[in-house]
């Protein structure tokens, strides 16, 4: 199992004495999907910047494909909690904009985008701004800009919390059929310790603020069943109520 | 839906300019006072002075300072606008500058102007300027300063440049509170011209409301003011259509997130 990204003793304390990681290390094999999973504030998305290159850690490495990290770079593409759509921008030149920084030209851009935009269902939107786009919309725009640049790590912050529950399934499918057909490596922040276990090749529990991580879970046997069949399987019902009893110790 | 909203907006326009106009002509019937001459009167008086040329002449002293003087205070305005934002040394540096030049009484500096540029052309820019460029500078700023963060940092993460994110996120974001700035400072450059024709030696226009007023002439006189704003009202449509064809997205409305 090759490692594509790893995290090594990252602490991370914001101005103001918010201590946000503590000594935290993690690894990311290399073509499979990783979950964080944990309270809100622990320091998701903290965790997701700093390998993104957008914030400096306190102490600790942060290494992808064995060199360190000193700044954002190509094999690296993040999908924004917050989504971040340019408010001026249409939903085709939004896409576009990873490439547009890139300095791909226009026409072979906008293809590019436009096949990404019909790959998360905003087909007939391109000229739509985001205003006029509901939150579940907006944040597929933010999907497909990530999907756009083809980095080879994929930064998901909790990319599909905004999404109906049926867009939200065949997206949960879709990300499957991604991680098994390209090589890439995926690290996905969620919420929902369902979505985790059905789409990870690994999960990390992570403890509240300061956060480290708990537990390690790799689910072994759900890859080789149908997408339709996981969640029927044993082994996901186990593993989701062992992530439960994990974490609700947190929470009562 | 687009020619929709704009031409209700012309007629919103047109319908208060009607409003404004009857009551000047109500007010100047009663009278309000002797030297108030009516709406009409103003306007005879004003196509006189267009036809015998004395209103053309007049606006070709009087444009030359103010024309100057918006050019400088906007090029200049936005620029340094730009790196206050951009800069923290600069802004503590510069800033106090124009936080005073906004504050100071214009009436109290004229006399300096003119003491150290004489009472040409220079000294009327400079007027134009003091009047006009604070705002336009601290409006920029501001906007620049506020760029939302997660703009900046999505711009960074997809591996834009500094100038990237300057090009493209920080001035297109700045934009519309650069042209409220930039409205404001225009018309607070017309009245710093119209400020130094006044105080400094009496052209243009100027030269026209204080000649006129030593005669009584108050038609003449009001027909002067109101060429003037007139004009200011054009310029300042001129510049929203810029805007609106520069900034395309920014008469569609933000969304916060
Ligand atoms: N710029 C900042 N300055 C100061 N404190 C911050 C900053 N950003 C985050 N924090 C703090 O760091 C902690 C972790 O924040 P982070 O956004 O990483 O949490 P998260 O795990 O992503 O939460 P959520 O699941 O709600 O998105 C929080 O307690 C937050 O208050
Ligand atoms: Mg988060």
């Amino acid at each position: 199992m090759e490692i594509a990204v790893s995290t090594r003793n990252i602490s991370k304390t914001y101005p103001g004495n918010v201590e946000a990681l503590r000594d935290l290390s993690l690894e990311f094999p290399r073509g499979q999907l990783t979950s964080l999973l944990g309270p809100s504030g622990c320091g998701k998305t903290t965790l997701l910047k700093i390998i993104s290159g957008l914030l400096e850690p306190t102490s600790g490495e942060v290494e992808v494909n064995g060199k360190p990290v000193t700044g954002p770079g190509p094999d690296r593409a993040f999908v924004f909690q917050d989504f971040a759509l340019l408010p001026w921008a249409d939903v085709l030149r939004n896409v576009a904009f990873g490439l547009e920084l890139r300095g791909v030209p226009v026409s072979e851009r906008e293809d590019i985008a436009q096949q990404h935009i019909k790959n998360v269902g905003l087909d007939g939107f391109e000229k739509s701004f985001p205003h006029e786009l509901s939150g579940g919309m907006r944040q597929r725009v933010g999907l497909a800009r990530a999907l756009a640049v083809e980095s080879e790590v994929l930064l998901m912050d909790e990319p599909f919390s905004a999404v109906d529950e049926q867009t939200r399934r065949k997206f949960q499918e879709d990300l499957l059929g991604l991680v098994e057909r390209e090589n890439k490596t995926f690290i996905f922040v969620t919420h929902s310790i369902e979505e985790a276990v059905y789409v990870s090749d690994q999960i990390a529990i992570l403890l509240p603020r300061p956060s480290r991580v708990h537990e390690i879970l790799r689910p072994e046997n759900l890859r080789t069943k149908g997408v339709s069949d996981i969640r029927r399987d044993p082994e996901y019902l186990d593993t989701v109520d062992r992530i439960w009893a994990s974490l609700r110790s947190y929470v009562e | 839906m687009h020619a929709k909203i704009m031409s209700r907006s012309l007629n919103l326009k047109l319908l208060s300019a009607i409003v404004v106009f009857g009551i000047w002509e109500i007010a100047g019937r009663i009278p309000i006072s002797y030297g108030f001459p009516t709406f009409f009167e103003s306007m005879v008086a004003l196509f006189s002075m267009l036809i015998d040329g004395t209103l053309l002449q007049a606006y070709m002293d009087t444009l030359r300072p103010l024309v100057v003087g918006i050019l400088i205070s906007a090029f200049l305005g936005i620029a340094l606008g730009l790196w206050i934002g951009l800069s923290n040394w600069f802004d503590w540096l510069v800033s106090p500058i124009f936080i005073i030049m906004q504050a100071a009484p214009l009436a109290a500096l004229i006399p300096l102007l003119v003491m150290v540029y004489g009472i040409g052309l220079t000294s009327k820019v400079f007027v134009v300027c003091i009047m006009a460029m604070p705002v336009i500078v601290l409006n920029t700023a501001g906007a620049v300063r506020n760029t939302p963060i997660n703009l900046k940092e999505m711009a960074a993460s997809f591996l834009g440049t500094d100038k990237d994110i300057i090009l493209r996120v920080i001035i297109p974001s700045a934009s519309p509170i650069i042209f409220s700035g930039l409205r404001l400072g225009t018309s607070a450059g017309f009245i710093g011209a119209i400020l130094a024709e006044l105080k400094i030696t009496p052209t243009g226009v100027g030269d026209i409301i204080t000649f006129s007023r030593s005669i009584a002439d108050y038609p003449s006189m009001y027909a002067a003011i109101f060429s003037i704003i007139l004009l200011a009202v054009c310029f300042l449509n001129l510049l929203e259509i810029i805007e609106r064809t520069l900034f395309r997205g920014n008469v569609r409305g933000y969304v916060s997130d």
